[in-house]
């Protein structure tokens, strides 16, 4: 068996199995409140954050349209339930069809264009989209669009969150496997030698463009699927849902957690949702306050919280890692190998 | 900004050519989306045209309107400029995004109010708040940006957590009620243009008259001074200007004053036309993002390029645009920057990378 880099050692395997049951369990141990307000939102949130981590991750592409992408999902699926009377499941398919269809659009532009442009063209795109459903009135306007009520047993997220919080929780760790087998696919190994080495992928036949449009036009799908299951948790979506403060609020998310890590996408929603519903009442200027932790995690530790554990984890098995890197060294260098068996 | 790097960004730039020559669909799908970009911005100004002179020149058609609204998008323009090209300057010099530069526009607009409301003359005050808010700007450079120049993502996030920070702080501080600066006495009321017997608001008419003057002065200060000589020789070789002599961290610390007191005048200009409240900062942080995209980063002439196509664009498109579809005008902007980046990925007037 071939070993890939980051895969799961047994300790890691044992670790991770114990946080999903400790995460599995937390509607049966702790309150509706805990469950429905704090604990749905990790999990929505932290997927719409995995779309980014995955496109930095992977691609290079630190993007500010995942907010847009995922108001596209949400907006187009609340539209279709509420005006049309759709059923819910056909809505959201579709909704998530719009959103990876924008994905589309969007990263055929903004391929062509390196990080900081990449960054300023997304960014675009978020704002523009958000004027775009807070002034056309199809979409509710100023209001956004109310009484979004999932099918039956999701139907109650406030008093009943258990069905919802499953869902969501299966939504999680299905987009977590596909996100890390995508990551170790050929496709995924060759978009992580054009964000590495562009002009040299270019060179050995990839097509630049093509390979970042498709992870773009996935991590549309990911942030789509996390706007149905936040616009049926919440029961309604409205322009403040994809403002600019929600896109920055989702890189910061993504951030706190770790930029390059896909775990981290859950681990910085987790922190940014406990801070937010318990320290916010403390202290008037809660955003003064997440604005000088972002700045201290980018200054101090540019990998977040995941890239801190990970470095941890390293410091504990060094040992192990020593002998395992002397192994390594005597097979060919990884990316090359990966090169040759995709073109 | 080292030789090695210049060496490597050369080295992609002809790997790219080279890419486009063997691989012959991308010249062609280049030069069939320049032709659509064309025939589509033709189709549109001869809709415009035929709305407004359709009816002929006489005041009783659409004429003295079509003159209003493109005033209208000259102001704008004048506005979206003075804010742009402070932001491209520090783009074309430091490769640094200043995400808090919307910031810088919105602190610029409070200093500015405070001062006028003190009974500061307009005038003085909008000179006050550009030395105010360039400090700020040369403050923060020194404390967060100097030391990791060419980290290009990590300055972007820093300066996106800063203006967090700010726009929080801004609020917190100001009343954050929508408010207007009373623009300078002797610019208050509407002059006549003597066209179709229009009144337009003189201030307006300043406006753009002074984004011209800032221009020009910032092209001269560019092409015809040392501090201009210096400055283009550290965009072009940060390396080679340093090694002769050159202070270069002075030159960045000055061009960085430089640009953040631009967001600051601007600021002041944009308090008196339009208003001072939160969330003008995020607007025009996007409007400086879609000017420089449309431009081409760090091009002076790329700026106003972009301000007038995107001020003219906004301004028409929510007059011009079919009946029933003027909702949609925040869409053609969207386009407009497609269109641009199909046919030019750097921009207008943008350097490949």
């Amino acid at each position: 068996m071939i070993r890939y880099r980051g895969a799961w050692t047994v300790g890691t395997r044992v670790v991770l199995v114990l946080v999903l049951l400790a995460v599995a369990l937390v509607p049966a141990f702790f309150s509706t409140y805990f469950t429905g307000a704090v604990a749905l939102k990790v999990l929505w949130l932290g997927l719409a954050a995995a779309s980014l981590t995955f496109l930095s991750g992977q691609g290079g592409m630190v993007s500010l349209a995942q907010t847009a992408l995922f108001g596209v999902g949400g907006y187009i699926t609340a539209r279709l339930m509420v005006f049309e009377a759709m059923s819910p499941w056909l809505a959201a398919l579709i909704g998530v069809g719009a959103a990876t269809a924008a994905g589309l659009v969007v990263g055929s532009i903004a391929s062509g264009s390196r990080v900081i442009y990449f960054l300023m063209i997304t960014l675009a795109f978020a704002v523009v989209a958000y004027l775009f459903f807070s002034q056309v009135s199809t979409f509710g306007g100023h209001t956004g669009i109310n009484g979004v009520f999932a099918p039956a047993p999701l139907d109650n997220p406030t008093l009943k969150p258990t069905a919802v919080y499953y869902v969501c929780l299966a939504c999680c760790v299905v987009a977590y496997l596909l996100l890390r087998y995508v990551g170790r696919t050929p496709f995924g190994l060759a978009l992580q030698a054009v964000r590495d080495e562009p002009a040299r992928a270019n060179a050995l036949g990839f097509d630049v463009r093509l390979h970042r449009t498709l992870a773009f036009a996935l991590a549309a799908a990911i942030a789509g699927v996390a706007g149905v299951l936040a616009t049926w948790q919440t029961t309604r979506i409205s322009p403040g849902t994809i403002d600019v403060t929600r896109t920055i609020e989702l890189l910061v998310v993504a951030v706190i957690g770790g930029l390059y890590r896909l775990e981290g996408a859950w681990l910085g929603a987790f922190v940014y949702v406990l801070l937010d519903t318990y320290l916010r009442g403390l202290s008037g200027r809660f955003e003064t306050w997440i604005g000088i932790a972002f700045v201290a995690i980018v200054l101090l530790s540019p990998g977040g919280l995941a890239g801190l554990l990970a470095r941890i984890d390293e410091e504990v098995r060094r040992p192990e890692r020593k002998r395992r890197r002397r192994r390594r060294r005597r097979r060919a260098p990884r990316l090359g190998s990966a090169l040759r068996r995709t073109g | 900004m080292s030789g090695a790097r210049g060496g490597a960004r050369a080295g992609g730039a002809v790997a790219t050519r080279l890419a486009s020559l063997t691989n012959p669909r991308a010249g062609l799908r280049q030069q069939v989306s320049a032709s659509l970009a064309i025939a589509a911005a033709l189709a549109a100004v001869l809709w415009v045209l035929y709305k407004a002179f359709g009816e002929g020149l006489g005041s009783s058609g659409n004429a003295p309107q079509f003159i209003v609204v493109c005033l209208n998008g000259l102001s704008l323009a004048g506005l979206y400029f003075i804010t742009a090209s402070g932001f491209t300057l520090i783009f074309g010099l430091m490769r640094v995004v200043n995400m808090a530069h919307g910031s810088f526009y919105l602190l610029g607009a409070y200093v500015g109010l405070g001062f006028v409301e003190d009974g500061v003359p307009w005038l003085v005050a909008v000179v006050l708040a550009g030395l105010v808010v360039g400090a700020v700007g040369l403050v923060i450079q020194q404390v967060f940006l100097r030391w990791n120049q060419g980290q290009e993502l990590r300055q972007a996030l820093i300066t996106i957590g800063l203006s967090i920070i700010l726009g929080d702080q801004m609020v917190a501080h100001f009343d954050p009620t929508p408010q207007t600066i009373p623009p300078p006495s002797g610019l208050t009321g509407s002059v006549s243009l003597g066209l179709y017997g229009i009144d337009y608001p003189s201030f307006r008419l300043f406006v753009i008259g002074g984004a011209a003057l800032i221009g020009l002065l910032l092209w001269l200060l560019i092409q015809r001074t040392r501090f201009g000589i210096v400055v283009r020789a550290g965009v072009d070789n940060g390396a080679m200007a340093s090694a002769l002599g050159v202070n270069v961290q002075l030159v960045f610390a000055a061009a960085f004053f430089l640009g953040s007191a631009l967001a600051g005048l601007a600021g002041v200009f944009g308090g008196t036309v339009l208003s001072v409240a939160p969330g003008q900062d995020d607007k025009f942080l996007l409007s400086s993002l879609i000017v420089v995209i449309i431009g081409g980063m760090g091009s002076l002439a790329g700026a106003a390029l972009g301000a007038l196509a995107l001020g003219l664009v906004e301004q028409l498109a929510s007059v011009y645009l079919p009946e029933g579809y003027t909702n949609y005008s925040i869409l053609l902007t969207f386009i407009l920057l497609i269109v641009v980046l199909a046919v030019r990925p750097t921009g207008i007037f943008g350097r490949p990378e």
